[in-house]
């Protein structure tokens, strides 16, 4: 669904993707992983197209992605959940939802703010509330939510577990397992090892811009020497 | 008494009308696009014009013709607003905010030659509004209803809009891309949809302020400029993106002006500064306004470093400056008259850069501080008697005392907000010498500043400036690599960390906000003395833009850029004005041009041309170090 290769981006001068390459299959959770500064965040904004790619082919169902508008991404299928939450904070939990909402898709599961509220109880005790007036991890619920009005079928979820409450973080797993359960595809970055191994089937590893491992959860798990290389801090 | 409080109060509130919709467009599109829109006090003049001749047309006793030419005149500059954004902003979202904003003046000036062309220079009287040509009489005044129809018309489109901005989608996107625009796009919304249907939107918002005061006063061709000010202020006080606070702020303006007229008829603009000071103090971002999140430096390419001159850049200073001095062998006689006015701008240039690039605080009205030195020198030899000498030390002082006062409110600000606030400086200085008849001769200026006798020979008088502005320019130099220098671009590139090591950011920029205001008086009083008069034009508008342009055309990112800015766009000035009579929209034309073609400016574009270059070389060395700017 997903194949990237040769994936090279600079942010400003700074080269930081040189030549990152994967792919991932529809309904699959791949855990991107790496330490801080390795590329991850880079490599989404990347497929989004936040972050223009110098080189490198990205093509999500066929439809070659590189050079396109954002918004012309996102409407392929694609959602993205950025690192920084990045919530309207003087729009409302509903106005919020709005401005992501787009038309049903086909292959794609079909949200609605109602259906939202069924996931994410909390969000729907505050509909009128303005995002900047919500706490860390409802702010975290309130972006995934976002994105999702776009009824995307692969989601980008940027260090969806960081700075959260570990209560909470055990309430991202539920939910990402829940997307899985309707067929989407999620890519998630993530450093911490115990949560990727939660939700995610496969891993691939970055390491200054680089994909050093590609491999089943439990491959990685068996792997100590990638471990001890690419992930402890 | 009460009666006249009372209708002064209804005055007030009928022109806060108009001010309130173009302030609010102006907001509304800078939320938006984060473009500073120079040219919508251009949309208020066209929507003005436009509906001149439509109301006309359509026949302005027909009510039908009269209110269908004024809302036709807003929907038409509504799709130029469109087109404009289309063809030239859409190209420019990724340059530096200052190259947008001299992208706009250029449309202010090929809309001022376009409407010169079409309509004439002669004022144009509007018709009455069908329906409201009587008076009302109220608490014993008689009081035009078209006045208070006017005054309905302001709470009406807050309401509207207020409504449009709450309750619909397109709303609802709008403050969403206030605050995050990216964030939108990357949600699946067409930006480029967005934004030209904000800015058409906003475009026409002015024009139906402009086309609303058909009845009330004469259509000219000065009314964008001082629209745009006023606009400016009016959104300072009120705060950036919030439809609200224009509201608010145009109010208290139109009536601040309506009660000025009566008690100081002066200095109606001294008091809507006044104000203006008072609400900045308590509320920094304005009535409504919040604390802008983000940097200020939000786009553009990193500044490269600057460096002292090397020894090819002295050796090259030192040729130009030989040339200088040999040249009035060698040049016809007037050419030293060409020569004397570019060393004296380069000096501005230098000053105005001192300002922006070290300081990094964009000015908008850098020409306050020239003309004040101008207007220094003048009234000393006026009113004081002063001989040439004494009088070209004492006005600095004026520009640095107006530095002071003026630089004490603007370093409280950053980014636009100080841009801004600089430009509605600027205006006030321009309007007390235009409207503060006796001391300054209003538009007539002063006359008779001639130098002594001595310096009177062209030649004396042309050595004379050279010599003043080749020490002030070096003396700025030396400021800019001595220790006050590295603070001041510490201050600039990181203020949060520079207080942590306990450089006193503010009182930094204020020391270098004088400093600039010194340099740019000294060349305004070498100026004032050299045409032998002043005139309020020295501190317009126009003029701030002009110092601008030689900063940015010669390069910010250099030190010796904005003399050669200075002398690029001298030379090109005098030839167009010699070629057409519409040099200001060649001049417009070619400004819109160079931004769009070169959108990180002539140095910048230079340097990323030089540094693929560099890259396409095989053996490039991985840790290039920044090419050090001069």
């Amino acid at each position: 669904m997903l194949e990237i290769e040769g994936l090279n981006a600079y942010y400003g001068r700074a080269h930081i993707l040189h030549g990152v390459g994967f792919s991932m299959g529809r309904g699959e959770v791949l855990a991107l992983m790496g330490r801080n500064g390795a590329g991850k965040s880079t490599t989404m904004k990347a497929v989004m197209g936040l972050v223009p790619p110098q080189a490198g082919r990205v093509t999500f169902e066929g439809h070659t992605i590189v050079g396109r508008e954002p918004f012309e991404i996102a409407r392929l299928g694609i959602g993205y959940v950025p690192e920084e939450r990045r919530v309207f904070s003087e729009l409302s939990v509903m106005e919020n939802l709005s401005v992501a909402q787009r038309p049903k898709r086909e292959g794609a599961p079909h949200w609605t703010p109602e259906r939202l509220f069924q996931l994410f109880p909390n969000l729907g005790r505050m509909r009128d509330r303005p995002g900047g007036a919500m706490s860390g991890g409802e702010q975290q619920m309130l972006t995934i939510a976002r994105t999702l009005m776009g009824n995307p079928k692969l989601v980008l979820l940027d260090e969806p577990s960081e700075g959260l409450a570990p209560v909470i973080v055990e309430e991202m797993a539920k939910t990402i397992l829940a997307l899985k359960g309707e067929g989407l595809s999620v890519l998630i970055s993530e450093q911490n090892l115990h949560f990727a191994g939660s939700v995610a089937d496969r891993a691939t590893i970055i390491e200054k811009g680089l994909i050093r491992f590609t491999g089943t959860m439990d491959e990685l798990k068996a792997d100590e020497a990638v471990r001890a290389q690419y992930l402890s801090v | 008494m009460i009666d006249l409080i009372f209708a002064q109060t209804l005055n007030g509130l009928a022109s806060a009308s108009s001010l309130f919709l173009v302030a609010c467009g102006l907001s509304i599109i800078f939320g938006v696009t984060r473009i500073v829109n120079f040219a919508h006090g251009s949309f208020y003049m066209l929507g003005a014009y436009l509906a001149f001749t439509l109301v006309s047309r359509f026949g302005p006793a027909d009510a039908l013709g009269f209110w269908g030419g004024v809302l036709l005149a807003a929907v038409i500059v509504a799709a130029l607003g469109a087109l404009v954004e289309i063809v030239i902003l859409r190209r420019i979202y990724q340059a530096p905010e200052l190259f947008q904003l001299l992208a706009t003046f250029g449309l202010v000036l090929m809309v001022q030659d376009i409407a010169l062309g079409i309509w004439g220079p002669e004022d144009k009287l509007g018709p009455r509004a069908p329906g409201f040509k009587s008076f009302v009489v109220l608490m014993g005044s008689r009081f035009p209803s078209y006045e208070l129809f006017l005054i309905v018309v302001g709470p009406i489109m807050l309401g509207l809009l207020w409504f449009l901005f709450q309750k619909t989608r397109w709303g609802t996107l709008v403050r969403a891309a206030t605050q995050d625009r990216e964030m939108v796009g990357a949600l699946g919304v067409n930006q480029r949809l967005l934004f030209t249907s904000v800015f058409a939107f906003g475009a026409g918002l002015a024009a139906l302020g402009g086309a609303l005061q058909l009845p009330r006063e004469a259509v000219n061709l000065h009314m964008d400029l001082s629209m745009i000010s006023e606009a400016f202020v009016v959104v300072v006080v009120g705060g950036l993106g919030s439809v609200t606070g224009a509201y608010l702020a145009a109010v208290l303006i139109g009536i601040i002006h309506a009660f000025g007229i009566l008690i100081f008829p002066k200095i109606t603009l001294v008091l809507v500064f006044l104000v203006m000071a008072v609400v900045l103090v308590i509320k920094p971002y304005g009535l409504m306004g919040k604390r802008p999140v983000g940097s200020a430096h939000a786009h553009g390419p990193v500044e490269p470093l600057l460096l002292p001159a090397s020894h090819n850049v002295k050796l090259i200073g030192l040729a130009a400056l030989a040339v200088l001095l040999l040249a009035p062998f060698v040049v016809a006689d007037h050419w030293l008259l060409t020569l004397t006015e570019l060393s004296i701008f380069a000096l501005f240039a230098a000053s105005l850069h001192f300002m922006m690039g070290p300081g990094g605080m964009a000015s908008f009205g850098h020409a306050a501080y020239f003309g004040l030195g101008a207007y220094g020198a003048a009234l000393a030899v006026k009113w004081l008697g002063m001989p040439m000498v004494p009088a070209l030390a004492f006005a600095p002082f004026l520009a640095g005392i107006a530095g002071v006062i003026f630089g004490w409110f603007c370093v409280r600000l950053s980014g636009v907000y100080l841009a801004m606030l600089t430009l509605a400086f600027a205006q006030i200085a321009w309007a007390t010498a235009f409207q503060w008849v006796d001391v300054t001769g209003g538009d007539n200026g002063i006359l008779g500043v001639w130098p002594a006798a001595w310096a009177a020979p062209k030649l004396v008088y042309y050595y004379l400036a050279l010599a003043v502005c080749v020490v002030a320019i070096l003396a700025l130099r030396i400021i800019v690599f001595a220790p006050f220098g590295y603070a001041l671009r510490a201050g600039r590139d990181s203020p949060l960390r520079s207080e942590a090591i306990g450089l006193p950011v503010m009182r930094i920029q204020w020391i270098a906000f004088i400093i600039a205001a010194v340099a740019a008086g000294i060349a305004g009083a070498l100026f004032a003395f050299f045409k032998g008069s002043v005139f309020p034009t020295y501190m317009a508008i126009p003029r701030s833009v002009d110092g601008l342009l030689m900063v940015l055309l010669g390069g910010v990112q250099t030190v010796s850029g904005p003399i050669v800015g200075a002398f690029a766009f001298m030379g090109l000035q005098e030839q167009l004005m010699k070629a057409t009579m519409y040099w200001r929209f060649v001049m417009g034309a070619s400004i819109v041009l160079l931004v769009i073609l070169f959108p990180r400016g002539l140095v910048g574009t230079a340097l990323a041309f030089a540094e693929r270059r560099r890259e396409a070389e095989p053996a490039a060395p991985v840790t290039a170090t920044p090419e050090p700017a001069r």
